[in-house]
């Protein structure tokens, strides 16, 4: 009677493996319709103001697929995009079970909870440095760069922003549409991360006047930027 | 022959392992379990911080110590925490009015005591930090301070022979990571717990006051108490006590963290335990002695304009009530605390 439980089990366990899989996010940078491209390629602003980028950093997590049979599913992991790191733009999301996914939701940032948590490791190792200590939080999102119109020493400008409590709370919530024709989810979804989102809608940002947010004053000036920095890109057949 | 000079080298290898055992189990830096219990002292509310997924032990304790005594720390090699918090001064900086750092730098801010930390809900004069396990982050990393990275210090102790050894001991394998290392120091900074001063044996009831330490507590209690609130003598608000900003320093304390009107010129009301032992006084650091921390308080004609209207209650004092007050700080003191042998520097020789 106990072996055949056992043997009910490995079965049980073997169906469930089978029927959930690693789904791949991709995120991709462009400046509107070019690639990324650190330090070198020279892009323009809303303004006309031309600059370079030399890092580009964010946290995405929680993430939230909607799926029709009501079980939701949620992965409360937290992840660190990193421009310059190859391996950091893939990120695996581990047992997804088969299912059919009308939308995903993620957010911006980290959450309340994980910014009192005291130490982390991991993604949120303060070794990252994307952690401000003196006014205890994450940095959500770090975007540094020149602009011959910046008024800072170096011509630098420097973006970091975070803060998880109102009046300057900046995490952002990016939700898709995943379609309702998707039968189940697909293996790979890809992102496209558009870095010019991040000084343009609501607040087109002027190098000349903001060429520097380090703490929480202006800083949902760009996190209401960044909140529509992501798209879905279409799946190659 | 051959087999003695065996024999002989045996026993002396035998011997010098012995030994080297002994030196390192001196009795008095011995840490037990018993030592690390986590013991709620009577009276006192439940803890803000928990060491539930910081499972006390007494080998991350042992960690804990010798990071804080450890000026690895430091850029230099030349500070550790212990450097500025001391314990004779219940962890703060005896005679000290600001900061030391590194490189014979002064800091901007009064060293403040170390002391039944884990009943706070933020740390720093300005409560910037909300989490005990992430405080050491700032003084570890500040310029005027220890001026090192996090990641460097972990590279440090990585290529440390005796870090190996505690991290392994305590967590039971080979990594060392910052999570651990802050752990660490929190659990040794989170057991700093001072409750038996004579104040606490005499609400106990297993001391006596004199008169003029009955009569300190009773004006204690109605003019002090509402922001000192017993038994931690702190609210863990921000308040502006009624000094008037330091031109030379223009710190406006909590308010330029939150960018908020009404947090410009507060600062966290420090807990008066061991108090006869943390001098000079203020954020600043600017009274040298607790007499003239009562005259402050006592002469509102001096007061900044924006001081806190709980401080009125204090009002005018007599020189009987103002002696009064100060043998009632002075019950404060926990000697058994300030001679604790488990927080003591075990690189000293004692």
């Amino acid at each position: 009677m106990k072996k055949r439980n056992i043997i009910l089990v490995c079965f049980l366990l073997t169906f469930v493996s089978i029927n959930a899989q690693n789904l791949s996010l991709s995120f991709n940078h462009f400046v509107n319709n070019q690639a990324l491209k650190l330090d070198s390629s020279i892009y323009k602003n809303e303004l006309g103001q031309t600059f370079t980028v030399s890092k580009l950093k964010y946290y995405v997590s929680n993430f939230h697929f909607k799926a029709v049979s009501g079980k939701d599913l949620f992965i409360n992991e937290t992840f660190l995009i990193d421009e310059d790191e190859e391996g950091s733009k893939k990120i695996l999301l581990s047992k997804v079970p088969e299912g059919n996914y009308t939308s995903m939701d993620f957010i911006i940032g980290v959450d309340s909870l994980h910014n009192c948590s005291g130490a982390q490791s991991g993604a949120l190792d303060p070794v990252n440095a994307m952690f401000w200590a003196w006014n205890t939080g994450y940095i959500f999102l770090k975007l540094e760069g020149r602009a011959n119109t910046s008024l800072s020493p170096g011509h630098f400008f420097e973006y970091h922003i975070g803060g998880y409590k109102q009046p300057t709370n900046c995490i952002r919530k990016v939700s898709f549409d995943l379609g309702k024709n998707e039968k189940t989810i697909t293996k790979e979804i890809k992102i496209k991360v558009n870095v010019l989102e991040i000084l343009k809608t609501p607040n087109a940002i002027d190098f000349s006047k903001l060429s520097s947010v380090t703490d929480l004053k202006n800083a949902t000036v760009i996190a209401d930027n960044y909140k529509d920095m992501f798209e879905l890109m279409p799946n190659e057949k | 022959m051959k087999n003695k000079i065996v024999y002989t080298l045996f026993i002396l290898i035998a011997a010098f392992a012995l030994c080297n055992s002994f030196v390192i189990e001196n009795p008095y830096f011995k840490i037990t379990k018993k030592d690390v219990k986590l013991k709620i002292p009577k009276g006192f509310p439940k803890p803000i911080y928990s060491f539930k997924k910081n499972k006390l032990n007494p080998d991350v304790f042992v960690l804990g110590r010798k990071l804080f005594y450890d000026n690895l720390l430091s850029k230099d090699n030349s500070v550790s925490c212990g450097t500025c918090h001391q314990r004779i001064a219940a962890f703060a900086h005896i005679d000290h009015k600001l900061s030391h750092g590194i490189y014979a730098k002064i800091g901007t801010r009064n060293v403040p005591a170390l002391q039944n930390l884990i009943w706070k809900d933020a740390y720093m004069w300005d409560g910037g930090v909300n989490n005990l396990e992430v405080q050491p982050i700032n003084p570890i990393t500040s310029p005027i301070e220890m001026d090192e990275s996090l990641a460097n210090v972990v590279l440090k102790l990585r290529a440390n022979k005796e870090y190996v050894r505690l991290f392994n001991k305590a967590y039971k394998d080979t990594l060392i990571n910052s999570e651990r290392m802050l752990k660490a120091l929190a659990q040794f900074t989170g057991l700093m717990i001072t409750s038996n001063s004579k104040y606490d044996k005499y609400m106990r009831k297993q001391d006596t006051f004199s008169l003029a330490e009955k009569n300190g507590l009773q004006l204690f209690r109605a003019k002090c108490a509402t922001c000192h609130k017993e038994p931690l003598f702190t609210d863990n608000s921000y308040r502006n006590n009624g000094i008037k900003i330091d031109t030379s320093l223009n710190d406006f304390g909590r308010g330029k963290l939150t960018e908020i009107e009404k947090d410009y010129k507060t600062f966290k009301v420090p807990g008066l335990r061991n108090v006869e032992m943390t001098y000079p006084y203020m954020h600043d650091g600017r009274f040298k002695k607790l007499k003239d921390v009562i005259e402050h308080y006592s002469n509102s004609a001096n007061h900044d304009e924006r001081a806190d209207t709980l401080i009125n209650k204090v009002g005018n004092l007599t020189a009987q009530q103002k002696k009064e007050i100060l043998s009632f700080l002075l019950t404060l003191t926990d000697k058994e605390f300030l001679y604790d042998r488990r927080f003591a520097d075990p690189n000293m020789l004692q």
